[in-house]
C-alpha cells in the first residue's frame, strides 16, 4: 500500500490559512531566514543539486532557470520574479489547494527565489476566478509585511523585497509564461515569439523567473531540509514529491501529494478507493486537455517525468481525468478540441483555423462518414501540421491528446 | 463609488489595468465595463482607448455589454462533461428560460460556459458571481437560482 507523502502539503488542514503565526509556529519561514543568511548563488546551488523541476507542466529544472536568470543582462536595473498562478489546465487544482489553505508556503518559496536571483519584486499572476486564492494570498502578503519578511532591508539582511498581485481575467492561454507576461504588462494575451525566453527578456523587457506555484512551494523546504533530504524523495531524475489531482470515475477523487515514481495503479487503487462503485478502468487522461489518453497497459508505469516521456505519455501539471469502460473517449477528445478551439488567441492561421476544422471533423465520425480510420489519420496528420507551423505552444497541443487517443483507441472511435 | 473615485485607488501603471477593469466591473451592477469608464482609464494609464477596448474584448471574464446581476459560469471543460453537464446547461436554460450567452428578460441572470474552474473533484461545478457550486444535479438548480431571486 503506498501512502501520501505530503511536504508542500504538510500543513493543509493542520493550521489556520490566514494565521501567519500560526504558519510560524509550523516551522515556517524558517528556509527564509537560512536563505538570507547564504550567498544567493548558493542557494541556486543547493537547488541546482536538489534537483527539483517545475511543477507548472514542463518539468524544467528550476535550479537552472534561476542561474539563468541570475546570470543575465548584469547591467539591467531590476529583475523579476512572476508566480505563475493562474491555474487553468483542465483537471488541475494543485495550485488552488495550496494557495487557499497554505499560502505563506508558496509566498516564502517567492521571496528566497527573489533573494536567489536579486530580484526586488515579485508578481503574483492569479486566476481571476480564484476568489478564495485571491482573498487568502492577499492577507498572507500583509501579514508578511507587517511581521517583517516582506519589504525593506528583510530580518535586518539588507534585502527588499515588495510582492503584489495581479489578476488574471479568463484566458487559459496568459497560462503560458510569455503570453503571461504580455498580460501582466497590460495588453492583450497574444503570446511572444521565443527566445528570447523570460530569463533573458522578461516581464518589462528585464530579466524574469517564472515559476509555478507548486514549484515555488517546494523552495523553502529544500532550503530548510537541505538537498540530501529532498532527493530521498522520487527518483534519481525526478526528485520529490508531486501533487496529482485526480477527477472522474474513482471513488475517493481529489488531491494527493505522492513520491515521483509511483504508478498510476498505485495512485488510483492505494490513495483514490479504487475505482467508481466497482467500475472497470478503461483510460486516464494525464496532465489535462494538454496532455495525452493512456490506456490499461499503462497502469504499471512508473510516474516520472522521463519514464512517461519515453512511452509517449505526458505527467504535465497532474492532472489525472480517470474514464470507466462506460464512458466515450469521443466526448472527452471531442471536449479537449473544444476546449482549444475556444483558447486558441487567432493570431495565427493554422491554429485558429485548424482548431475549428479539428473539432467539425471529429464530429464527422458521428455523423455517418464512410471510412472512419481515414478521417482518424487525418486529424492526427493534421494536428502534426498545426503543432509544426504554430507560433505558440497553444497550437502545439493538440496533437498530445488526438494522437494518444488514436494511438489506444481508434478501435473505439471508428465504431 | 463613482469610476473615477476606483480608478484612483490603483497606481498609474498599464500593469495594473487588469486589476482596475476588474474592480471597475465588479461595481457596476450590470457587470460590464461601459465605455465612459474605458476613456477614464485610458486617460488615467496614459493608453490608446483602442488598446483598452483591445484588453476588454480579449478577456473572457471581462464584458463590454451589460449584463445580469448575477453571472451564472458553468464549465464544460473535459471533466465536468464526462459528469454531465450538458444536462445541467439545458435545465439552466430551461429554468431561466434563455440560451447560454443570454441575460434574462429582469436582468438578473447571465447564462456563460466557461472552461475548468479547478473543481473537477466535485464536478459538474459553475460560478454565480465569485461563488462556487459543486457536484451539480439537475434537482438543486431550481433552489439555487431561487435563492438570487
Ligand atoms: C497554453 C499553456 C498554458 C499553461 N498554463 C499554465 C498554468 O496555468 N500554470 C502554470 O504554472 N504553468 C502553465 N503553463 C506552463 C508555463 O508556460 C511555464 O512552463 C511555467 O510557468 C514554468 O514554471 P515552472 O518551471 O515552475 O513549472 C502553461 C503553458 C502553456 C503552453
Ligand atoms: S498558436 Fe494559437 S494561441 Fe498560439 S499564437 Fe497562434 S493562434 Fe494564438
Ligand atoms: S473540468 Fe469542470 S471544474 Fe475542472
Amino acid at each position: 500500500m503506498i501512502k501520501e507523502t505530503r511536504l508542500t502539503l504538510q500543513n493543509i488542514g493542520k493550521i489556520n490559512p490566514e494565521s501567519i503565526d500560526d504558519y510560524i509556529a509550523a516551522g515556517g519561514y524558517e528556509g527564509l531566514k537560512k536563505a538570507l543568511a547564504m550567498e544567493p548563488f548558493s542557494i541556486i546551488d543547493e537547488m541546482l543539486e536538489a534537483g527539483l523541476r517545475g511543477r507548472g507542466g514542463a518539468g524544467f529544472s528550476t535550479g537552472m532557470k534561476q542561474k539563468f536568470t541570475s546570470k543575465s543582462c548584469q547591467d539591467c536595473p531590476q529583475r523579476y520574479v512572476v508566480v505563475n498562478a493562474d491555474e487553468g489546465e483542465p483537471g488541475t487544482f494543485k495550485d488552488r489547494v495550496i494557495m487557499e489553505q497554505d499560502p505563506h508556503i508558496y509566498l516564502e518559496g517567492t521571496i528566497i527565489a527573489a533573494y536567489s536571483i536579486r530580484a526586488t519584486k515579485a508578481y503574483i499572476y492569479l486566476r481571476g476566478e480564484y476568489t478564495d486564492s485571491i482573498t487568502r494570498t492577499r492577507k498572507a502578503i500583509a501579514d508578511a509585511y507587517e511581521k517583517g519578511f516582506l519589504g525593506k532591508n528583510i530580518l535586518d539582511s539588507g534585502f527588499d523585497c515588495d510582492v503584489e498581485i495581479r489578476l488574471g481575467a479568463g484566458s487559459y492561454l496568459c497560462g503560458e509564461e510569455l503570453t503571461m507576461l504580455e498580460s501582466l504588462e497590460g495588453k492583450r494575451g497574444n503570446p511572444r515569439i521565443k527566445p528570447p525566453f523570460p530569463a533573458e527578456k522578461g516581464v518589462f523587457g528585464a530579466p524574469t523567473l517564472v515559476n509555478n506555484v507548486e514549484t515555488l512551494a517546494n523552495v523553502p523546504l529544500i532550503i530548510k531540509n537541505g538537498k540530501e533530504w529532498y532527493r530521498k524523495f522520487g527518483t534519481e531524475r525526478s526528485p520529490g514529491t508531486k501533487i496529482f489531482t485526480v477527477s472522474g470515475q474513482v471513488s475517493k477523487p481529489g488531491y494527493y501529494e505522492v513520491e515521483l515514481g509511483i504508478t498510476l495503479r498505485q495512485l488510483i487503487d492505494d490513495l483514490c478507493g479504487g475505482m467508481l462503485d466497482g467500475k472497470s478502468f478503461k483510460a486516464a487522461l494525464l496532465g489535462g486537455a494538454a496532455g495525452t489518453f493512456v490506456d490499461a497497459s499503462m497502469l504499471d508505469e512508473r510516474m516520472t517525468y522521463d519514464n512517461l516521456k519515453e512511452k509517449g505519455a505526458t505527467l504535465g501539471s497532474g492532472a489525472v481525468i480517470v474514464m470507466a469502460e462506460e464512458d466515450s473517449i469521443y466526448e472527452v477528445l471531442h471536449s479537449c478540441l473544444r476546449f482549444f478551439k475556444h483558447e486558441s488567441c487567432g493570431k495565427c492561421v493554422p491554429c485558429r483555423v485548424g482548431t475549428t476544422l479539428m473539432v467539425k471533423d471529429l464530429e464527422k465520425l458521428k455523423n455517418g462518414v464512410k471510412d472512419k480510420e481515414a478521417l482518424v489519420q487525418k486529424l492526427v496528420k493534421d494536428s502534426k501540421m498545426i503543432a509544426s507551423t504554430s507560433l505558440c505552444p497553444l497550437g502545439q497541443s493538440p496533437i498530445l491528446p488526438m494522437e494518444s487517443a488514436a494511438r489506444y483507441f481508434t478501435q473505439e472511435l471508428i465504431v | 463609488m463613482n469610476p473615477q473615485e476606483i480608478i484612483s485607488k490603483h497606481k498609474p501603471t498599464q500593469d495594473n489595468l487588469l486589476n482596475i477593469l476588474h474592480d471597475l466591473q465588479n461595481n457596476n451592477p450590470e457587470n460590464y465595463i461601459t465605455t465612459d469608464a474605458m476613456d477614464l482609464v485610458a486617460r488615467y494609464l496614459n493608453m490608446t482607448k483602442s488598446s483598452v477596448y483591445g484588453v476588454v474584448d480579449y478577456y473572457s471574464m471581462l464584458s463590454l455589454k451589460p449584463r445580469g446581476r448575477y453571472i451564472i459560469r458553468i464549465c464544460v471543460s473535459p471533466v465536468c462533461h464526462i459528469k454531465k453537464a450538458g444536462g445541467i446547461i439545458s435545465h439552466l436554460e430551461n429554468t431561466l428560460g434563455i440560451k447560454t450567452s443570454e441575460t434574462t428578460p429582469d436582468k438578473l441572470f447571465t447564462l456563460e460556459v466557461a472552461e475548468c474552474l479547478g473543481q473537477c473533484q466535485e464536478a459538474p461545478s459553475m460560478m454565480i458571481n465569485e461563488k462556487v457550486y459543486n457536484n451539480l444535479t439537475e434537482a438543486r438548480i431550481e433552489g439555487i437560482i431561487a435563492q438570487h431571486k
